[in-house]
């Protein structure tokens, strides 16, 4: 009995100091939206550089091509937090960027090359035939790949989309290096006020753990939307 | 009105058309016939550069393909392609699959492309098809679309790449049907074609191909009935 109850004890003791006191919640609170925000603005970043570094693959322009293989050479090829600290201090420190913006960037430059190779693989996957389709019709090779490719390239790669915003979110929890108060951020700074040893990282372990859930809920269903025009 | 001078094209090592020449006149219906790897299609699929030829001359109505590689778009829209795969958008509804090259290419304003897309979805037998998916179609009907986006362009001259090759026997007629209505109609018409009966009944003049060169080239009547040269009868004695 005095077991369970030294067990009771210690689990609210560690609730109270670690959440209620002090308002402590609120800093993951605040963290939990600073990470939100980056995900949603670094997957959109991501995405544009993507899909233009995509296209620039596809071409048969060789100064544009070189470009866009070294650049996700050079991306998949050293570490996330480094290019973070490179970006942020070698680059964007000299503006008055805010902090968010700035990680947002550096973040979208990291995913861009892996969106980048997801987006080539996914037009590549779309059936020859219908590029030869719309070009026999008088389409450019643009318009061809505004209305034809690209549209049925997304489809294709959704999934793989979907995984890629999941590793994201949890990437972001490296944004603390550059000073922002980000989810992860928000256990550190408890755990240096309240000295408990995990308690503030299992906090943030259940909410990392519960958001991706949730993305990959969100993303079921738009795939599952996505297929009923099949 | 296409003129095609000592066409070549090679891909790799492999030389597919050793120089083909030939002249398509205005409502002359040519079907293209011959073993698989003579190089039909790709002579058909130079003719609006799909496949860029190696060497040689394509004009079309007095302008030369090859110098205007710039142009092409434009040159496109005069020639209207059928394939053998259909290659339907498959994103896309039949109305849009019809609508979308004539609103986008020509700017034609969209009400009036819809009303010329359910004039030819009832021309090619299809009036009640116009928002139903590629995939809820048969292979025949697809065709049969496909046949009615390219005349949305109001092409000079249509292009078919093996067009029932790929369907169910008992489909093949209703494509052909189609065909041949656009032929009496006085369409310009080069089809690349393994029904012999179609290109007996519909064809002005049979091309056929064998080793990247037109071998031999006659009306039905005489091609069929009377083949010169002895490749030719070889082929005929086996498909006919």
């Amino acid at each position: 009995m005095a077991f369970i109850d030294g067990l009771f004890k210690l689990l609210s003791d560690e609730i109270y100091f670690n959440l209620i006191r002090e308002s402590r919640y609120e800093l993951f609170l605040k963290g939990l939206l600073i990470s939100l925000q980056l995900t949603f603005c670094s997957a959109l970043v991501g995405g544009v550089i993507g899909l233009f570094v995509a296209l620039a693959r596809l071409t048969h322009n060789k100064p544009l091509n070189y470009i866009a293989t070294k650049y996700i050479d050079i991306i998949r090829g050293t570490p996330a937090v480094v290019q973070l600290l490179i970006i942020y201090y070698a680059v964007l420190a000299q503006t008055s960027l805010p902090r968010v913006t700035v990680a947002s960037i550096a973040f979208g430059i990291n995913s861009g090359a892996y969106v980048a190779e997801l987006i080539r693989a996914g037009i590549q996957a779309v059936d020859k035939g219908q590029m030869e389709a719309a070009r026999s019709l008088g389409l450019s090779y643009g318009r061809s790949m505004t209305y034809i490719i690209i549209p049925q390239a997304i489809k294709n790669i959704l999934p793989a989309m979907g995984n890629e915003v999941i590793t994201l979110w949890k990437e972001t929890a490296i944004a603390g290096f550059i000073g922002l108060d980000d989810l992860m951020r928000g256990a550190e700074i408890v755990r240096g006020r309240t000295f408990s040893n995990y308690t503030p990282y299992i906090v943030i372990a259940i909410i990392y753990f519960y958001i991706t859930l949730l993305l990959t809920q969100i993303l079921g269903r738009v795939e599952r939307r996505m297929r009923q025009s099949d | 009105m296409i003129k095609v001078v000592d066409l070549h094209k090679d891909f790799g090592d492999v030389e597919v058309l050793k120089g083909i020449s030939n002249e398509i006149t205005k409502g002359e219906v040519v079907c293209i016939i011959g073993p698989s790897g003579s190089g039909k299609s790709t002579f058909l699929r130079c003719l609006n550069l799909l496949e860029e030829p190696t060497s040689g001359e394509i004009i079309i109505d007095g302008i030369s393909l090859m110098e205007h590689k710039k142009q092409i778009d434009k040159l496109r829209q005069k020639v209207g392609m059928v394939f053998q795969q259909f290659n339907l958008f498959p994103h896309m509804t039949v109305m849009d699959n019809i609508t979308l090259a004539p609103v986008k290419v020509k700017g034609m304003p969209k009400e009036q492309a819809m009303e010329k897309a359910v004039e030819l979805l009832r021309k090619v037998g299809l009036p009640d098809k116009d928002y139903a998916y590629p995939n809820k179609l048969s292979g025949g009907q697809k065709q049969r679309v496909a046949i009615a986006r390219a005349l949305a362009m109001d092409p000079e001259i249509m292009l078919f790449d093996e067009p029932t090759s790929a369907l169910d026997p008992e489909m093949v007629g209703e494509v052909l049907n189609v065909m041949k209505q656009l032929a009496l109609e006085g369409m310009t018409m080069v089809v690349v074609t393994h029904e012999m009966g179609f290109a007996r009944e519909v064809g002005d003049r049979i091309l056929f191909m064998d080793e990247g060169l037109i071998v031999e080239e006659n009306t039905p009547e005489e091609l069929f009935g009377n083949p010169q040269n002895p490749r030719t009868r070889s082929f005929l004695s086996k498909v006919l």
